[in-house]
C-alpha cells in the first residue's frame, strides 16, 4: 500500500475569501465571488465577469510591510499571502531548520506591470524596477523571501492551468525521494490584461456567470487566486507530534496530444491522469468519495471531462461531482491548489460543495453535477485539473495515510 | 538507484552546433551585445503545416528535441520536460503590443496560444503523440536543472527509462531592449574572445535550445552518466564553497575528485566573482572551462554547458577555445558545472564519464 | 464577388501564414478545413477577427463560422450579403 504525503498546513486568497475560514464559510453558503471587473481598465468590462480579489495592490503591499521600493507584481503578493497563512498553520517557526523547499505556479508572473509600463519603460525610467518581476521565477523568488526559504531548492512550474496541481505533485515526488523534508507547494495567479483578452479571441469567455457541465454552458470566468500547502515528511509528523490536516494519496500527469488548446473529445489526457494517480494511490476507483472537477464551463473542457470521468469509473458508478470554479472563477495557474484546498476542507467537513449555476443537464451524458451542499462521510477526493498543451494532472487526497 | 546516461543530444546556438559530427573545431567569434542563434534549415525538420504559427523559440525547440531524439536512436520518450526561463517571448510581446496598440480591438488568438510558457513540452508531444508526463519549468537561470532533476529522479527511481529534457529561450525585441535600459545588457559590444575582459557590468544577451534524452539504460553511443545537480535560490559568496564540498560528499566525493569545472563567467564585472571564488580557490588545481562567450547568457544557457560537459565526455578532448587555465588533464573522468545568474538562482550538476 | 474571392485568398494566406501556398493553388469551393486548406479551430478564430475587422461582421458563437468558413465561395457570398465595409 503506498503511503500518503502528510499535508500539515494551507493557506488561500481567492474571490470568496482572504483566508481558509473565508473560503470555506462562502462554499458552505454558496457565495459566489464572481462580478464585474473592477481593478483592470478594459473595453470588455461590460462583456466578462470575473472571480477579483478585493484589495488593491497598495492594500497587498500593506499587509505584507512592503517598503516603497519593492518590485512585488500582484502575483507574488498573494502568493506570499497564501505561503505565509500556510506555515503558520503548519506551525513552523524555523523554516530553514530542515530541507526546506519552495515550489510555487503561475502563468502570468509579473504580466501586470508588464502590461502596464509596456512602452513606458522605455519612455521614463520611474518603473523600470518591475523589468527584472516580469518573469514567472521571480514571483516564487518573492514568495521565497517572504518564507525566509534560504539556500534551498525553489522553482516554478507553469502547464498552464494544471500548474498548481503539478506543483504539488512534484512537492510530494521531492519528498518520496527524501530530497525535501518538507515543501511548500502551490500557485497564484493575477488577473491581467493579457489573459482576459487572450482568453476573449479564444471566444471561451462567458458574459455572465459560469455554468459548469450545464447544456447551455457559455464559457469561462477568469479569476485569481493563491493557495498553498505544506508538505511533510514521515520523520518531520512523527518528530514534531504533527496534526496532519489530510494526505496526498496519488498523482498523476499525462499529455492528451491531441490539440494546442483543445481537450480531445473523449478525454485520453484527462482519462490517463486519473488512471495514473489511481495506481500511485493504489486504491480502486470505487474508493473515490468526491470528484472536485476541473469543470470550467468551457464547452470543450466539460465535455471532454464528463467523457472521462466515464471512461474511469463507468457511466453509472461517478462518484459525486462538482466544479467550484462557479464560486471563484478560472483561476488559471493557481486553479489546482485552490481546490486542492476544497478537497482537503471537504474531507474534513465531510461536505461535499455544489456545483452552482447549473440547470441543464448536457445531452451527450447522464451526467449530473453534485447542487446542493452535501453532507456525507468522505475518505477520498480526487481533484483535476486539465490544461493548454493537453496537461492533463490529477490529485487524489485522503482521510488516512 | 539506476544510473543514468546521456543518450542523445541537440543544440541549437550561436555556433554550429546543431550539426552532432561537429565538436567546436570551427568557432564564431562576435562582437556586439546581442547575439542570435545559427539557424538550422528549419524545414528540414518541422513540416509547413506545424510550422506556420511557431515563433523562433518554438521551431529552435522542436527541432532540438528531434536532432536529440534521432541522436539517441529512439523512436519516442516516457516524458517530456522543458525549462524556460522567460518562455515564449516573442508571441507575448507581440500580443501585447497588439492588445495595447489596437486597444484591446482585433485581437487573434495565435500568439496568446503561443506564450504560454509549455508551448515547447506541448508541442513536442503533439509531434510525438507522447501522452506521457510533461512538465514544465519557468525558474530563472535554474529552470533547465529543475527539469533535469526532475528527470533525474524519475528514472533514478526507474518509473520511467527515457526522458527529453531541454532548455529554451529566444530572444524578443521589446525584452532585449528594455533590459539594456537597466544594463542587464551590456552597453558596449565585446568580442567574444575578450568576455572576461570586459571589466563592465552586464552580459551578452542570447537565445538557443539545448535538448538531451536521458535514461536509465546505458548503450554504446551514451556520452555521460549524469550524477546529480542541485539548485539553491540564494547563496553567498561565502558559503559557496561549503554549499560545494556538502554537495560532493552527498555523492560521496571531494574537490580532489573533480577533473573538470565548467564555469558560467558572463564578463559582468558585478558577478563573475562568484566563479573567481572557485577558480582562484578551492578548485586552483583543477582544469577550468568556460562557454558562455560561445553561446551567450539567456536563462537557460546552462542547456549549453550540458551540452559541452555531455560532449567534451564522450570525445575525451577539449576545444582550446573553452580553456580558462593552463591545466591539462590526462582524460576526463568527473565534471562539475556551476552556475548563478545575477548572484541568484545557483546550480552544480555532476558529470563522470562512462 | 471574383474580387472579394482573390481578396479572401490573399487575406487567408496572410493571415494564416500559410507561406508556401500561392493563391492559385486554393480553388474556390476547396474546402478550407480538414481535407482541403487543413485549417482548425485556431485559424477558426483568426477568420472570425478577420471578418469583423475588414468587412463590419460580428460572430457572437464559434459555430457560426462553421457553414461561413466551408469555402472561399461561401464566405465571398456571406461576406456580399452582410459585410459593412
Amino acid at each position: 500500500m503506498n503511503k500518503g504525503i502528510a499535508i500539515t498546513g494551507m493557506g488561500i486568497i481567492s474571490a470568496i475569501g482572504n483566508n481558509v475560514a473565508e473560503n470555506h464559510a462562502s462554499l458552505i453558503n454558496g457565495r459566489k465571488g464572481i462580478s464585474r471587473i473592477s481593478k483592470i481598465d478594459t473595453i470588455h468590462k461590460d462583456a466578462i465577469m470575473v472571480g477579483e480579489i478585493d484589495f488593491t495592490n497598495q492594500e497587498l503591499e500593506g499587509h505584507l510591510g512592503l517598503s516603497p521600493e519593492n518590485n512585488y507584481c500582484r502575483t507574488a503578493m498573494l502568493g506570499a499571502i497564501a505561503a505565509k497563512q500556510a506555515v503558520a498553520e503548519a506551525n513552523i517557526h524555523d523554516i530553514n531548520a530542515h530541507k526546506t523547499g519552495l515550489v510555487s505556479a503561475t502563468s502570468v508572473g509579473g504580466m501586470d506591470m508588464t502590461e502596464k509600463y509596456f512602452y513606458d519603460y522605455i519612455e521614463q525610467d520611474t518603473h523600470r524596477k518591475y523589468i527584472e518581476a516580469h518573469h514567472a521565477g521571480d514571483s516564487t523568488q518573492k514568495i521565497a523571501e517572504q518564507l525566509g526559504i534560504e539556500q534551498s531548492l525553489v522553482t516554478t512550474i507553469s502547464t498552464a492551468c494544471s500548474s498548481a496541481a503539478n506543483s504539488i505533485m512534484l512537492g510530494a515526488r521531492l519528498i518520496k525521494s527524501g530530497k525535501l523534508d518538507r515543501v511548500i507547494v502551490g500557485g497564484a495567479d493575477c488577473l491581467s490584461k493579457f489573459t482576459i483578452n487572450g482568453f476573449k479571441t479564444l471566444m471561451i469567455l462567458s458574459d455572465t456567470y459560469n455554468t459548469p457541465f450545464d447544456e447551455n454552458r457559455k464559457g469561462l470566468n477568469l479569476g485569481e487566486a493563491a493557495a498553498f500547502l505544506v508538505l511533510e515528511s514521515e520523520t518531520l509528523v512523527k518528530a514534531g507530534n504533527k496534526k496532519v490536516l489530510s494526505y496526498l494519496k496519488g498523482y498523476g500527469n499525462a499529455n492528451d496530444a491531441y490539440h494546442q488548446t483543445a481537450s480531445s473529445e473523449n478525454g485520453d489526457g484527462a482519462t490517463l491522469a486519473m488512471e495514473k494517480a489511481l495506481r500511485i494511490a493504489n486504491i480502486n476507483p470505487r474508493e473515490i468519495d468526491y470528484i472536485n472537477a476541473h469543470g470550467t464551463a468551457t464547452a470543450n473542457n466539460d465535455l471532454s471531462e464528463g467523457r472521462a470521468f466515464i471512461r474511469v469509473f463507468g457511466e453509472n458508478n461517478v462518484p459525486d461531482f462538482s466544479s467550484t470554479k462557479a464560486y471563484t472563477g478560472h483561476t488559471l495557474a493557481a486553479a489546482g491548489s485552490i481546490e486542492a484546498v476544497y478537497s482537503i476542507l471537504a474531507l474534513q467537513n465531510n461536505t461535499i460543495y455544489p456545483n452552482l449555476n447549473f440547470k441543464t443537464q448536457m445531452k451527450e451524458f447522464q451526467l449530473r453535477p453534485q447542487t446542493e451542499l452535501k453532507e456525507k462521510e468522505l475518505n477520498t477526493v480526487l481533484s483535476n485539473s486539465l490544461g493548454f498543451g493537453g496537461n492533463c494532472s490529477t490529485l487524489i487526497f485522503s482521510k488516512n495515510a | 538507484m539506476k544510473k543514468v546516461y546521456i543518450n542523445g543530444v541537440g543544440s541549437i546556438s550561436t555556433q554550429r552546433t546543431f550539426d552532432n559530427k561537429a565538436f567546436l573545431e570551427e568557432v564564431i567569434v562576435y562582437e556586439d551585445n546581442v547575439i542570435t542563434v545559427v539557424d538550422p534549415n528549419y524545414k528540414d525538420y518541422i513540416p509547413p503545416a506545424a510550422a506556420r504559427r511557431m515563433a523562433k523559440g518554438i521551431k529552435m525547440g522542436m527541432v532540438a528535441s528531434k536532432i536529440a531524439l534521432a541522436d539517441s536512436g529512439l523512436e519516442n520518450v516516457d516524458a517530456v520536460i522543458t525549462g524556460t526561463g522567460l518562455g515564449c517571448t516573442i508571441d507575448s510581446e507581440k500580443f501585447l503590443g497588439k492588445l495595447i496598440d489596437n486597444k484591446e480591438e482585433y485581437l487573434t488568438p495565435t500568439s496568446f496560444i503561443q506564450s504560454t510558457h509549455n508551448t515547447v513540452a506541448g508541442q513536442i508531444a503533439l509531434g510525438l503523440g507522447c501522452k506521457g508526463y510533461n512538465f514544465t519549468y519557468v525558474h530563472a537561470s535554474i529552470s533547465f536543472e529543475s527539469a533535469l532533476l526532475d528527470a533525474l529522479s524519475q528514472l533514478q527511481n526507474d518509473e520511467e527509462n527515457n526522458i527529453l529534457i531541454g532548455g529554451i529561450d529566444e530572444s524578443g525585441e521589446q525584452t532585449i531592449k528594455i533590459h539594456k535600459l537597466i544594463h542587464h545588457v551590456k552597453k558596449e559590444a565585446v568580442k567574444s574572445t575578450e568576455l572576461l575582459n570586459s571589466g563592465t557590468e552586464g552580459a551578452i544577451f542570447s537565445e538557443g535550445a539545448n535538448f538531451f534524452v536521458l535514461s536509465n539504460k546505458k548503450q554504446q553511443n551514451s556520452y555521460a552518466e549524469i550524477i546529480a545537480t542541485e539548485t539553491f535560490n540564494t547563496l553567498s559568496k561565502e558559503n559557496l564553497p561549503l554549499a560545494i564540498t556538502s554537495f560532493l560528499k552527498e555523492n560521496k566525493m571531494d574537490i580532489a575528485d573533480i577533473d573538470t569545472l565548467i564555469l558560467g563567467n558572463n564578463g559582468d564585472i558585478s558577478y563573475d566573482p562568484y566563479y573567481h571564488i572557485l577558480s582562484e580557490g578551492s578548485f586552483k588545481n583543477t582544469q577550468q572551462l568556460y562557454y558562455k562567450h560561445l553561446c551567450g547568457e539567456f536563462f537557460t544557457a546552462t542547456s549549453f554547458g550540458f551540452w559541452l560537459a555531455s560532449k567534451l565526455l564522450k570525445t575525451q578532448t577539449v576545444p582550446e577555445v573553452v580553456k580558462l587555465n593552463d591545466l591539462n588533464n590526462n582524460g576526463i573522468g568527473t565534471v562539475l558545472l556551476y552556475n548563478q545568474y545575477r548572484g541568484e538562482n545557483h546550480s552544480f550538476t555532476l558529470f563522470q564519464k562512462c | 464577388m471574383g474580387n472579394i474571392k482573390l481578396e479572401l485568398k490573399e487575406k487567408i494566406i496572410e493571415q494564416l501564414n500559410l507561406e508556401d501556398m500561392t493563391v492559385d493553388e486554393i480553388a474556390d469551393k476547396d474546402p478550407l478545413f480538414g481535407e482541403g486548406l487543413g485549417l482548425d479551430s485556431i485559424d477558426a478564430l483568426e477568420l472570425i477577427v478577420m471578418l469583423d475587422k475588414d468587412y463590419g461582421i460580428k460572430l457572437a458563437d464559434p459555430k457560426e463560422g462553421k457553414k461561413i468558413f466551408e469555402s472561399i465561395e461561401t464566405m465571398a457570398a456571406y461576406i456580399t450579403e452582410h459585410g459593412k465595409k
